[in-house]
């Protein structure tokens, strides 16, 4: 009957409405369902691999929930001690002028432990490219405060919330980086809704496309939600990080072409 | 033949530098040597000395407690170094600055008025070579024509025209120095 | 042909070999007595000499970090420390050694523990040769003696960290780092080519071509049992090393009826109290360990049975000397003598101790 449809028709190349990319394996992802990780890998990878950069990318894989990127990302890659990516990425891109090189990094890898080295790689205007997954949290090690949890925010070593005049004030660290004269390009996106990812997309293209001219480091931020750390569903969290994360950590272009952005 | 050297005076006397001098020049003899700089905050405006060995055989220690030759430059080294030679060893010295000369018998003493020189000349720096050339004259130990050799060698290209003026200094050092004690 | 020969200090030698030897990279911190090495480095220009990129990091842990990043890439990797920074690079260095990444490090020794002295010593033996980051790791640590060696042992620290992937620590002191000797210069290598390092070194990630699978350079591995089995290959690989790579020097041995076991400063020391010692009559020998991990155990039990006593001469409060007694397995007496504190002993002083514990007693 030619109004019924079979699952022959449906795996016809024709009616073929998604593929997954081939820079990502088969893997199945280790995190949470529901988290931003996975779409933030998704498009990163998507992105390398409709510019055919696969044969000449380096990642670099933090410590944190995404300590295990490389088994996802089917590129050659290496895992960093905690906090230390870009250390790793300023030799390699140094030492392989040629090649494509990223971190992939969480909130507490990049900006509380690797400070120092995010800083210094950012001021020497290192030629490659950080993406910085801020979720508020530590997620690996079972939810507790990350540089970057919101005043207020409960976590597992913040149970009655950050409280400012003990724990100290949420880093805008992206902000920071953006005053470096080493920076070129820096933006903070979001992956939560497909205009977004979308968005974001185009972010992760341009960051990897300038990372090209050689005129700097190129900073993505994605906030993203963490539904376990937060104790919430993954719809309640991405309600909560619109209300609460995008008013500390708006979204849009920080810097451009070297250029702080007017607000 | 092995011969162990401190050469002892303050920072900006040029200690260091004679002792690569001197070094250099037992690499242009085919020896083995060593160039050993006593290091650290003092050296910074203080007293600065460096051991330098020159040997047929392989160098055993670098830092040494017995000498067979002390270039003395300041009353200080005196003071730290008269003991340290040898019995029957060298031991040279500027008495520019000196109050209390050697008083050791068992040693041989030579006296060089190198300060003196070196302002008569008009040219403090080359202070150090007045002093090799003593030295290359109370024991020589290396050749001449070697110690040119090693100056061109320890000297950046770029201070080469100072050669011929060391070199001088190095005659003179050769003409004016003085046995006070022979053994 | 005839070598170049050249007056340099312990550190700029290495330096010099690092740029001979075709480094790809050196990536280091400024501390005191080591500053020559990246001084020396950045004043040659070895960016037009070679290619080679040298770098000054924000720290000894972003230096040893870039390590890990350069060696994942195939490329030789560097840095030179002193104490307080060699510990700061104690995580990346255990991370090297799980990831198996080859690079050689320098330590030149100063007094600990803690900001201590800038003066030579020799009290960083343990951290080197038992660990000093975390896990079950070892580090060839190879111990040079005279400036020349500080040469000679950047092309043969190379040698063994792609051998057998792995870190090697060159473990000197400001002594040697200092002074100046004749050093015989080679010619230049040239630096390898990216197909060359694809060809030699095939799990080095240079981008993931279509005839091969991704390469991925890591020290995790979340299942125990897989994460045994890495564990078990390493210790392979170190029993590998402690059967073929031993090596040491004995001088004057033939006749010694004492034994002094030194290391670097303290062996060229010895060398000297050697000569004190026979102009008064008695016997003594050097065992020179140059390899202080894997250590010359077996020559050491060997000597154990020609000598009457053994003199571990260190810079330190006795930190090989527990590796002698280990070797010795009582056979005879072993006692140590050291300075600590950035003092250098003499060679009378060490002369006399022999007599001291051996002979007067």
């Amino acid at each position: 009957m030619a109004d019924t449809i079979t699952k022959a028709d449906i795996i016809k190349p024709e009616n073929l409405v998604y593929k997954k990319t081939d820079l990502l394996t088969d893997k199945v992802l280790s995190y949470c369902p529901g988290c931003g990780h996975g779409t933030a890998h998704r498009i990163i990878m998507e992105t390398l691999d409709e510019m055919s950069l696969q044969s000449e990318t380096i990642g670099i894989a933090p410590v944190g929930c995404s300590v295990l990127a490389y088994e996802f990302m089917n590129i050659d890659m290496q895992q960093a001690a905690h906090g230390r990516a870009p250390a790793l990425a300023t030799a390699v891109k140094r030492l392989m002028p040629e090649k494509t090189v990223f971190t992939y990094q969480g909130d507490g890898d990049l900006a509380a432990i690797g400070t120092a080295e995010t800083i210094h790689a950012c001021n020497r205007g290192e030629n490659f490219t950080i993406f910085f997954i801020n979720n508020g949290i530590y997620g690996m090690t079972g939810g507790q405060m990350a540089p970057t949890t919101l005043e207020g925010m409960k976590s597992s070593t913040s149970p009655y919330g950050r409280d400012l005049e003990m724990m100290g004030h949420p880093l805008k660290i992206t902000e920071l980086i953006a005053q470096l004269p080493g920076t070129y390009y820096v933006t903070r996106q979001a992956v939560h809704t497909p205009a977004a990812v979308r968005k974001a997309k185009k972010a992760v293209r341009k960051a990897i496309e300038m990372q090209k001219l050689n005129k700097g480091l190129t900073f993505v931020e994605i906030v993203s939600n963490c539904n376990s750390g937060w104790k919430m569903t993954p719809v309640q969290s991405n309600h909560w990080m619109v209300e609460n994360m995008f008013p500390f950590y708006p979204m849009g272009d920080i810097k451009l072409e070297g250029e702080l952005v007017k607000k | 033949m092995t011969e162990e050297i401190i050469i002892a005076g303050f920072g900006g006397q040029g200690v260091l530098s004679m002792g690569k001098i001197l070094a250099y020049s037992g690499i242009m003899q085919d020896q083995e040597v060593s160039w050993m700089p006593s290091y650290g905050p003092e050296m910074r405006g203080g007293t600065a000395n460096v051991t330098v060995i020159l040997s047929d055989d392989r160098i055993s220690s670098p830092i040494l407690t017995q000498y067979d030759t002390a270039i003395i430059l300041n009353q200080q080294s005196m003071d730290k170094f008269e003991d340290m030679v040898k019995p029957g060893g060298l031991l040279l010295y500027d008495p520019n600055g000196i109050t209390q000369p050697p008083t050791r018998k068992d040693i041989n003493i030579w006296k060089i008025e190198a300060n003196k020189e070196a302002a008569k000349m008009g040219m403090r720096k080359i202070f150090n070579m007045i002093v090799l050339g003593g030295y290359l004259k109370a024991k020589p130990i290396v050749e001449f024509d070697n110690i040119i050799l090693g100056l061109k060698k320890s000297l950046p290209p770029r201070y080469h025209h100072m050669i011929p003026d060391n070199e001088k200094a190095v005659k003179r050092g050769l003409e004016i120095i003085e046995e006070v004690q022979k053994i | 042909m005839k070598k170049e020969l050249r007056l340099m200090k312990g550190n700029e030698a290495f330096a010099e070999a690092a740029i001979r030897v075709g480094v790809d990279g050196y990536f280091g911190y400024p501390i005191t007595p080591q500053s020559e090495v990246m001084e020396y480095l950045t004043a040659e220009k070895p960016h037009e000499r070679t290619g080679m990129v040298v770098l000054q990091a924000e720290s000894e842990v972003a230096a040893i970090n870039m390590l890990y990043g350069g060696a994942s890439c195939g490329k030789k990797v560097m840095t030179s420390s002193s104490s307080p920074g060699v510990s700061l690079m104690q995580e990346g260095i255990s991370y090297m050694a799980g990831a198996e990444l080859p690079c050689v490090l320098l330590n030149v020794v100063r007094g600990g523990p803690g900001l201590g002295t800038i003066q030579p010593a020799q009290s960083d033996y343990f951290q080197s040769t038992k660990g000093g980051g975390h896990g079950d790791y070892r580090l060839i640590v190879i111990a040079p003696s005279s400036v020349q060696e500080m040469y000679d042992f950047v092309e043969l620290g190379f040698k063994l960290a792609f051998k057998y992937r792995t870190p090697i620590m060159v473990q000197s002191d400001g002594a040697i780092g200092q002074m100046m000797e004749k050093v015989e210069i080679d010619e230049q290598q040239k630096r390898f080519s990216e197909a060359e390092i694809i060809k030699n070194y095939p799990w080095a990630t240079t981008g993931k071509t279509p005839d091969r699978e991704r390469n991925i350079i890591t020290s995790l591995d979340l299942d125990p049992a897989r994460h045994e089995k890495h564990n078990i290959e390493l210790q392979k690989k170190y029993r590998k090393i402690e059967e073929k790579e031993i090596q040491y020097e004995k001088v004057q041995c033939d006749d010694a009826e004492y034994l002094f076991v030194a290391y670097g400063t303290s062996a060229r020391l010895c060398l000297k109290s050697i000569q004190l010692c026979r102009e008064k009559g008695i016997k003594v020998g050097l065992l020179r360990p140059i390899t202080l991990w894997p250590f010359p155990k077996d020559i050491i039990y060997d000597m154990a049975d020609q000598v009457k006593g053994i003199l571990s001469v260190e810079m330190s409060a006795g930190q090989m000397v527990e590796d002698i007694l280990l070797s010795v397995k009582g056979k005879v007496p072993v006692e140590h003598f050291g300075r600590m504190g950035g003092i250098i002993p003499s060679p009378i002083e060490i002369a006399d101790m022999l007599e001291e514990k051996f002979i007067k007693g």
